[in-house]
């Protein structure tokens, strides 16, 4: 049988932008929403399912409003992963109005293991959008630069 | 795009005449075809850049045009800083001085057989490319800010070159006006163990043969003869011109009401040249610049180790290097006069005709190559500014094939084992880290290169020279 979830159910997708490609975050929470679109980032890059938690680092970050605030939020990550060479595959998201802690996990990048597809060179305003779904589910997106 | 918004000037012309917050007209370079291909988004964007502040003359799409970030990508522009003229992060790029280094090798075609396999091998294992790969490098803070002032020029100093291959780089290697002080201990993080990386994505590393010759005078001012082996080197400024482009956008976005500017798009971010920020960043974007070409001139030399391991006779001279996403001071002429313009070409090339006095001596009366990167299973384009280059959109042509096609919807397409083993089969061979991410370059991804450059040159932007077909691509 197929996957079922309701429509708040965590998940994450990719939405098709001409020479990029957007990150979509979506839950019942804009923590969530956020901590999706981030498992969003990692999968433009390696199935985040491959990723072992194996240590952890945090972020913090503030922005003016909410949208840029997930712009931020994917940065702080895009930074993290680049001087560390380490891939993330979990998070969690704590959030405070524009103020936003992250916990990331994963691991040292191994090429022969995540065959790393591309790097992500930073997220963008391009597409960005966070707010809720009629049915209350939150959304949180934008394209990002690879 | 709806070919009813244009109004057609030639067969590769068409105009957007001003119309709500335009300041000047739109123009852009193309075949019907073309343009007809075209995203909608590039008319959106090119009229939003045709309202900014200080925009001289008109705002150009060249050929390979496609959506971008505030400026389609394949945008020029030039603005003054006397009538308030921006600079914008966005109308560089985030990879800043992204670019094309082209190196003659003294092979051909008939020395590849016997040394080609272990040449792929030897290059994979020479050049950092992909996601995590490290440089020999770990620059300390010092070291950091010197290569941001001097660039390929410091590269030099460490022994990764020759005098002779700063001759055939734009600004002589070192871009002038680098401040170091303008980057960001972060964007500095990123880069310091990424020195002499190709980076991944569209970037890479081509053994390339000459299957045809279109201009013989040009070309053999170039060095180049049909049947010629020679390499292209694709890649910008790493993690340390991502870094300021994303930082900059930022900054100026918040900004930009501040400064009277009434953003339509976030992306188009910009700042008044002469304000605190826009000074910062040109500043930054510069030290950007030489990053670039430090990273080209190390991977020259790593290339060179490859060569001399598995052919020794070859000898590498630099072609030319030529930057496709930057913003520089150059003198133009507008109604008769000549004027100093800051001009961005974000994913366009600067294409000097004949007696430029930026152009090698070498090279001067023929005019500045134009180096166009096309797919790993396609072709690439040699070309040469023209005299007429200058009056057509501030001496400026197309850089690539441009993208057609998604990577999500690329990766749908191909699986990149089968794209490596039919390329393997038609001589092309391919090397790089991920499967994934060589389906997501797949050839059919791309616009058709033959078309761009066509169209490049039936609208006077610069001239063919060279076709030159991948041998070996190196993606990371």
């Amino acid at each position: 049988m197929a996957h079922t979830h309701t429509d708040s159910t965590p998940r994450w997708e990719h939405f098709a932008h001409g020479s990029d490609i957007g990150v979509r975050g979506i839950g019942a929470t804009r923590e969530e929403a956020f901590e999706q679109a981030a498992v969003a980032l990692v999968a433009v890059m390696t199935d985040p399912a491959l990723v072992a938690s194996k240590g952890e680092i945090i972020v913090e970050c503030e922005a003016t409003d909410s949208e840029v605030l997930l712009v931020e939020w994917l940065n702080a990550l895009v930074y993290e992963m680049a001087v560390r060479g380490m891939i993330f595959g979990r998070f969690v998201v704590l959030l405070e109005g524009v103020r936003l802690h992250g916990e990331a996990w994963g691991e040292e990048v191994d090429v022969a293991r995540h065959e790393p597809a591309v790097e992500v060179k930073g997220a963008t305003y391009t597409s960005l959008f966070v707010g809720q779904n009629p049915d209350g589910s939150w959304v949180a997106q934008c394209v990002v630069d690879v | 795009m709806d070919m009813t918004l244009l109004k057609r000037v030639s067969d590769s012309e068409w105009q957007i005449e001003p119309h709500g917050k335009m300041r000047v007209p739109a123009i852009l370079f193309a075949s019907e075809e073309l343009i007809r291909d075209m995203d909608a988004k590039v008319y959106e964007q090119i009229v939003n850049v045709a309202s900014l502040q200080g925009i001289q003359k008109a705002a150009y799409a060249m050929p390979d045009a496609h959506w971008g970030y505030g400026f389609p990508i394949g945008g020029v522009a030039a603005f003054d800083p006397d009538e308030g003229g921006v600079v914008s992060a966005g109308g560089v790029g985030f990879d800043i001085s992204c670019g094309v280094r082209t190196l003659l090798t003294g092979l051909s075609a008939e020395d590849m057989p016997p040394i080609k396999q272990s040449l792929a091998d030897a290059l994979y294992r020479h050049i950092p490319a992909g996601v995590g790969s490290r440089g020999l490098l770990n620059l300390s803070d010092d070291q950091l800010d010197e290569m941001l002032v001097d660039g390929a020029q410091w590269a030099l100093r460490l022994g990764y070159g020759t005098a002779n291959d700063l001759e055939r780089t734009e600004e002589r290697g070192r871009m002038a006006g680098a401040q170091p002080e303008a980057v960001s201990d972060f964007a500095k993080n990123r880069q310091r163990r990424e020195m002499g990386t190709l980076g991944s994505g569209n970037h890479y590393l081509e053994v390339q043969q000459v299957v045809a010759i279109f201009d013989e005078p040009s070309a053999m001012a170039f060095g180049i003869r049909h049947g010629d082996i020679v390499v292209s080197i694709h890649c910008g400024s790493r993690g340390l011109g991502h870094q300021i482009g994303t930082e900059f956008l930022r900054d100026m976005a918040a900004q930009a009401a501040g400064y009277g500017i009434d953003l339509p798009d976030r992306e188009l971010a910009c700042a008044p040249i002469r304000s605190p920020i826009g000074e910062k960043y040109l500043g930054a974007m510069r030290a950007a610049i030489n990053c670039a070409l430090a990273n080209r001139q190390i991977i020259t030399h790593l290339v060179r180790r490859a060569f001399a391991e598995v052919a020794p006779r070859a000898e590498l001279t630099v072609l030319y290097d030529v930057s496709h996403n930057t913003c520089k001071v150059e003198q133009h002429q507008l109604d008769g006069h000549s004027k100093q313009v800051f001009i961005h070409r974000k994913g366009a090339t600067r294409a000097f005709g004949p007696n430029h006095p930026a152009v090698p001596e070498a090279l001067r009366a023929t005019g500045q190559p134009v180096l166009i990167g096309g797919t790993m299973g396609t072709a690439s384009y040699i070309l040469v500014g023209t005299p007429e280059s200058e009056g057509r959109a501030f001496s400026s042509s197309c850089h690539g094939a441009g993208r057609q096609m998604s990577r999500h919807q690329a990766t749908k397409q191909w699986r990149g084992r089968q794209l490596i083993d039919e390329h393997a089969g038609r001589g092309i061979l391919i090397r790089s880290p991920s499967a994934r991410g060589v389906a997501e370059e797949a050839p059919g991804a791309y616009k058709d290169v033959n078309a761009v450059v066509e169209a490049s040159e039936k609208a006077g932007l610069s001239r063919r020279v060279a076709r030159l077909e991948p041998v070996i691509c190196v993606k990371g």
